[in-house]
C-alpha cells in the first residue's frame, strides 16, 4: 500500500525529463549536418561508416534519448511505479547516453578501437542503467494491467538490443574477439526497430490515444496479445536467422503484418474521436502511422526482392520506420508533454508561494507552445521525410533532405528551449511574489 | 464495481467536455457557454462524489489520510483552479484562451483519471468491498 501511495505523487523535478528532450534535437541536428557533409555517398549501403554514424546519432541520441526521458517522467504516471531519486539517476543516464552516442558516431567514422571501447562503457553504463531503472520500476508495478505487461516486454526488447549492441561493439574494439557481425547485425537491428522502438510506441499509444484524442479504446485483445506476439515472431526470426528452413519468410510476414495492423486500426481509431480540433499531435500521429503502414509494404516487398537487396531503395523500410514512423510520435508527442509539464511545475510554485496565487496565473499549454510554430515544424519534418525518401531513388536529393532535417530538429529545438526558458521567466516571477 | 461506475463517470465527462471544446472552436460563443456549463456542472459534481463520500470512506477504512487521496484532492484543486480561468475566458469571449486553456485542463484530467483507474479506485473496491453498492448509491443521490 506504501509504495501505491507514494507513486500517486505527482512528477519529478522538471529537470529530469527537460535535460533529455532539449538534448535529443542537437543530436538530430548533428545527423543532419552529417548527411549534408557526407552527400549521397552516405546511404550507399547500410554498412558504410557514415550511414552506421548516423543512424546511432538518430536512434540512440534522438529517439532513445527522449523516450528514456518520457520514460522517467511518465512510469509513475503510466504504471504507478515510483521512480527513486530520479533527479541522480536520470542525470546519470542522460549524461552516459548522450557520451556514449557522441563516442560511438566517432568511433565509426575514424574505426579507432579507442572510441569503440569509450562508446562501449558510456552506453554500456547508460543503457544498462536505464534498463534496471525501467524494469525495477515495471516490477515494482501495484497493479499488472496490459500496459504493465507490454511494458515489460518492451523492456525485455531494449535488454535484448543493448546485449547485441554491445555484443557487436566488442568486435570493433577488440579485433581479436570472433564476432559474427552480418547475422548479429540483423538481429540488432530486427530487435531494435520492433522488440524496443514499435512495442514502446505501441504500448504507450494505448494509453495516450484514446486519452488525448477521446477515441474509443484499442481492443482489449490486441493489447493483451501484441506485445507478446511480436516478441515471439522476433525470437522466431532470430532463430530462423541461424537455421534456415522453409517458411523462413513468415516470421517477417508476421512482424510486418501485426505492424501494419496496429497503424490501419490507429488510424480507425483517429478517424472517430471525439474532439474536433485537429492539433499538432494529431497531425504527427498520423504522419506516423501512414509511414509505419508504408514501411511494412516496402519490408514485404523487399523479401521478394523488390527493389534489389544492393539498390539505395532497399533502405526505405528502415527509412520509413524511423524517420516516418518513430520520430513522427516522438516528435508530436513532446508537444503534449513539455508544455503541460511546464504548466504543471509552474502550478506546483504557485502552491508553495501563496503570495503568488491570484497574482501570476502559469501560461496555458497553447501559451507555452504556440501552436503555429509547432505546425510549421510539422511541416518541415514531412517535407524532410519526401525529400529524404525521393533521395533513395533520385541522390541529388539527399543534400536538400539533409537541409530541411536540419531546419525541422533546430526549430523543435527552438520551440522546446523557448518553452523552457518561459518556466524559468515565470518560475522567477513567483518566486519574486514572496 | 466502484471502479466500473466512476470510470463511466469519467467517460460523461470527456464527452461532455469534447462538446464544449468544439463549440468553441467552431466560435460558436452562445453553444460554448451553455456546453461548457453542463461540462462544468458534471465534472465538479464527480468531484465532489468523491470528496464528500468516497475518499472519506475509503480514508476511515484504511486510515491513509495523507496519501493517495490527499494527492487526488490537491488535483482536484488545480482543476477548480483552471475551470475559473475558463468561465473567465467564455465570459470575455476569448476563444483562444479558452481553447488554450480546455487543453490544458483535458491532459491535466486525464494523467488524474488514468491514476484513479488504474490505481485508486481498484484500491477502494479492495478495501471497500462489502459497501460499495451502498457507497455508490449515496454517490448518485449527492
Amino acid at each position: 500500500m506504501t509504495s501505491a501511495a507514494l507513486s500517486l505523487e505527482q512528477a519529478p523535478p522538471l529537470s529530469v525529463p527537460l535535460r533529455f528532450f532539449l538534448t535529443a534535437p542537437l543530436f538530430g541536428m548533428a545527423a543532419a549536418a552529417m548527411l549534408l557533409l557526407a552527400g549521397p555517398d552516405v546511404l550507399l549501403s547500410r554498412w558504410s561508416p557514415a550511414t552506421l554514424a548516423l543512424t546511432h546519432l538518430f536512434v540512440l541520441g534522438v529517439l532513445t534519448m527522449v523516450m528514456c526521458g518520457a520514460l522517467f517522467q511518465m512510469l509513475p504516471v503510466l504504471v504507478g511505479a515510483h521512480v527513486r531519486r530520479p533527479r541522480l539517476w536520470g542525470g546519470i543516464c542522460h549524461g552516459l547516453l548522450a557520451g556514449g552516442t557522441a563516442a560511438l558516431a566517432a568511433a565509426f567514422l575514424t574505426t579507432a578501437p579507442l572510441a569503440f571501447r569509450c562508446a562501449l562503457m558510456l552506453l554500456g553504463g547508460g543503457l544498462a542503467l536505464f534498463v534496471v531503472v525501467l524494469g525495477g520500476g515495471l516490477l515494482r508495478a501495484p497493479r499488472v494491467h496490459d500496459s504493465v505487461r507490454g511494458m515489460r516486454w518492451a523492456a525485455g526488447g531494449l535488454a535484448v538490443t543493448v546485449g547485441l549492441g554491445l555484443a557487436l561493439t566488442l568486435g570493433h574494439a577488440w579485433a581479436s574477439l570472433p564476432i559474427l557481425r552480418v547475422p548479429l547485425t540483423d538481429l540488432h537491428l530486427s530487435w531494435g526497430l520492433l522488440g524496443w522502438v514499435a512495442l514502446l510506441i505501441t504500448v504507450v499509444s494505448w494509453q495516450v490515444i484514446p486519452m488525448f484524442q477521446m477515441t474509443p479504446e484499442y481492443p482489449r485483445w490486441l493489447r493483451r496479445w501484441m506485445p507478446a506476439a511480436i516478441f515471439a515472431l522476433l525470437a522466431w526470426f532470430s532463430l530462423s536467422a541461424a537455421v534456415t528452413w522453409p517458411g523462413s519468410s513468415l516470421p517477417l510476414a508476421g512482424l510486418a503484418a501485426a505492424c501494419a495492423g496496429y497503424a490501419v486500426w490507429t488510424l480507425v481509431l483517429l478517424a472517430q474521436r471525439r474532439r474536433t480540433i485537429g492539433d499538432v499531435n494529431l497531425w504527427f500521429w498520423r504522419l506516423g502511422m501512414a509511414a509505419l503502414i508504408a514501411a511494412a509494404l516496402f519490408a514485404l516487398a523487399g523479401r521478394f526482392g523488390l527493389p534489389p537487396a544492393a539498390s539505395r531503395l532497399a533502405l526505405a523500410p528502415a527509412l520509413l520506420f524511423l524517420a516516418g514512423f518513430a520520430l513522427s510520435v516522438v516528435n508530436g508527442m513532446l508537444y503534449k508533454i513539455v508544455p503541460f509539464l511546464v504548466w504543471l511545475h509552474l502550478q506546483q510554485r504557485i502552491g508553495e508561494h501563496p503570495a503568488a496565487r491570484g497574482q501570476v496565473a502559469p501560461p496555458n499549454m497553447r501559451a507555452v507552445i504556440r501552436e503555429p510554430r509547432a505546425r510549421a515544424q510539422w511541416w518541415l519534418h514531412a517535407a524532410g521525410l519526401t525529400l529524404l525518401l525521393a533521395g533513395l531513388a533520385a541522390p541529388v536529393l539527399l543534400r536538400p533532405a539533409a537541409v530541411v532535417w536540419f531546419a525541422s530538429f533546430a526549430l523543435l529545438g527552438y520551440n522546446l528551449f523557448t518553452a523552457a526558458r518561459l518556466y524559468r521567466s515565470e518560475a522567477a516571477r513567483i518566486a519574486a511574489c514572496g | 464495481m466502484i471502479t466500473d461506475f466512476m470510470t463511466g463517470e469519467h467517460r460523461h465527462c470527456d464527452q461532455l467536455f469534447a462538446l464544449a471544446e468544439s463549440a468553441a472552436n467552431d466560435d460558436h460563443l452562445d453553444g460554448a457557454r451553455s456546453a461548457y456549463a453542463e461540462f462544468e456542472a458534471a465534472l465538479l459534481g464527480h468531484l465532489d462524489m468523491e470528496e464528500q463520500v468516497l475518499f472519506p470512506a475509503f480514508e476511515a477504512r484504511t486510515g491513509m489520510n495523507g496519501g493517495p487521496t490527499a494527492v487526488m484532492r490537491m488535483e482536484h484543486e488545480q482543476m477548480r483552479a483552471v475551470l475559473g480561468q475558463m468561465q473567465r475566458a467564455l465570459a470575455g469571449g476569448s476563444m483562444d484562451d479558452f481553447l488554450g486553456l480546455a487543453e490544458t485542463l483535458n491532459v491535466l484530467i486525464q494523467q488524474h483519471n488514468m491514476k484513479e483507474e488504474h490505481m485508486l479506485y481498484p484500491m477502494t473496491d479492495r478495501a471497500l468491498a462489502g459497501e460499495a453498492g451502498a457507497i455508490i448509491e449515496r454517490m448518485r443521490a449527492l
